[in-house]
């Protein structure tokens, strides 16, 4: 495959109160695909997607979209990165003040400048996309957690992201919630949307994903095919990291590695 | 006992004259709440999201106009800064020598220390991950402030709003010091002919009690009117 690759991350470093939580971390996307960080808590997954947008700027290293290299020292430049970047957090972070249209729409009007009609357009269709169109009135209280975080894509998207980072965006779903959101995911990995996931949903992920990158105290430890990853006698870490959450779940869905996407 | 009849009697009869003063409080209120309002939320900001050297500039304003008390500053501005500034020639247009515009800067500044730190508090309240999401779509600082923290935070501090509103409305009667006729005033100038400070005390202690329970009650309509739909009802104040 010869697609352009759209995201190129070069040795991040990032330290935290004395504590190294990224160490020299580098990967490249290619447009429409999606590389999946997977690893335990802690091992800097969530931080390194914020070194990305500079909402947690790294100490060092080079971040890179569509082949321009963006130091976050420019205000401008920082500020248009943001715009072709999207992002969604674990727990949505959704406006609580605006209803679900107007979390869509804000951004529209005050940073794309688009009149109000052209941004409640946009925003209706995306809303439609999530499956979330006659929800428009209502506000994030009155959301479940999943139509929060279908509202949260629908927001992203509306800014006509080049990449889109999701920071884990089932881990704060009650169970029977987190299907309408792989569902939302899965639709944008038809579509060729070009993501960077950091989850725990390894069996889901496994069928999407172009790469596995594997965390661990700050480093990309293991990268490569998810197939070839989870297969069981890989002797990866990922493989035993999947299987002791398979094991805790109950659900053994380490047990059979995924076909490779088509 | 007969000089208390005359004296109720005299009292009744200044009753329109001492209800008069209560535009001159109003006014004294009003000025003083908008003043505090549209420093103490820019204050507020620089105070949260500032640098340090801004930060501790603010802090400094809200030390000293906690710190001094509101007697001393209407001296102190309508006795100097005012009385000075009144005498340039080309401020001569200016109604500096006006002891109400005196008492609505020294209460309106004193208001925005206080108020500062209401909207500093809602502010910090909110959840970062607000401001993150507002960055995040590649919102300005500025942006993200106005369009996503403030709304917030402002419905946040109404209740501690309404507080302030009650403090500043009877601080402002010591405005009569620097003759403001407000209803403070107004009533011990009665009582100076009558002789009989008690009923008139009592009368203006029920003004401004009417007038306290009248703004809390229409703050708490208008924090009932931006309620966030969904959110049970913040507190009951």
């Amino acid at each position: 495959m010869d697609d352009p690759v759209i995201l190129r991350v070069e040795n991040i470093v990032k330290t935290i109160g004395g504590q190294r939580i990224l160490d020299d971390v580098s990967f490249s996307v290619k447009k429409g695909h999606l590389k999946v960080l997977i690893g335990p808590s802690g091992a800097g997954k969530s931080t390194l997607l914020s070194c990305i947008n500079f909402l947690s700027p790294p100490d060092s290293g080079t971040i890179s979209l569509d082949g321009k290299a963006v130091d976050g020292k420019s205000r401008k430049e920082l500020l248009a990165l943001r715009q072709q970047v999207g992002m969604i957090f674990q727990d949505f972070n959704l406006f609580d003040h605006l209803s679900a249209l107007d979390n869509v729409r804000v951004a529209l009007v005050k940073v794309k400048g688009l009149d109000k009609r052209a941004a409640t357009n946009r925003a209706m269709e995306e809303l439609a996309r999530v499956g979330l169109a006659d929800k428009s009135t209502l506000y994030p209280a009155q959301l479940s957690g999943g139509q929060k975080q279908r509202v949260s894509v629908a927001r992203a998207l509306a800014m006509d992201p080049k990449v889109l980072l999701l920071d884990e965006p089932t881990s704060a779903l009650d169970p029977e919630l987190i299907g309408e959101v792989l569902t939302v995911i899965r639709d944008l990995a038809d579509l060729g949307m070009t993501m960077v996931m950091a989850t725990h949903q390894i069996s889901f992920s496994a069928a999407l994903a172009d790469e596995f990158l594997f965390m661990e105290r700050g480093r990309i430890v293991e990268r490569g095919a998810p197939s070839q990853l989870l297969a069981r006698d890989s002797g990866s870490r990922t493989q035993s990291f999947c299987a002791k959450l398979s094991e805790l779940a109950g659900d053994g869905h380490c047990e059979i590695a995924p076909a490779p996407r088509a | 006992m007969e000089g208390f009849y005359s004296a109720a009697q005299a009292s009744w009869e200044a009753m329109p004259y001492i209800l008069g003063g209560l535009w001159w409080t109003a006014g004294l209120i009003i000025g003083a709440m908008l003043v505090g309002f549209i420093l103490g939320v820019p204050l507020a900001v620089l105070h949260v999201y500032g640098r340090t050297l801004t930060r501790k500039a603010v802090a400094g304003y809200v030390w000293l106009f906690r710190g001094v008390p509101i007697l001393v500053q209407l001296y102190l501005f309508y006795f100097g800064i005012m009385a000075y500034l009144s005498e340039l020639p080309a401020l001569s247009f200016l109604p500096l020598s006006s002891g109400f515009l005196s008492a609505v800067i020294v209460l309106g500044l004193t208001s925005a220390a206080y108020q500062s730190q209401i909207f500093r508090g809602a502010m910090a309240s909110l959840p970062a991950g607000q401001l993150k999401a507002a960055r995040a779509l590649g919102m300005s600082d500025a942006v993200a402030i106005r369009s996503i923290i403030l709304p917030q935070a402002l419905r946040l501090a109404i209740p501690a709003w309404s507080n302030e509103y009650s403090i500043l409305l009877k601080d402002s009667a010591l405005a009569f010091t620097i003759g403001v006729l407000e209803v403070m005033a107004r009533t011990r100038s009665v009582a100076a002919t009558t002789h009989q400070p008690l009923p008139l005390s009592i009368l203006a202690g029920a003004l401004f009690f009417f007038l306290t329970w009248a703004g809390i009650k229409i703050l708490k309509r208008l924090e009932a009117k931006v309620r966030i739909p969904g959110y049970a009802h913040q507190g009951s104040l």
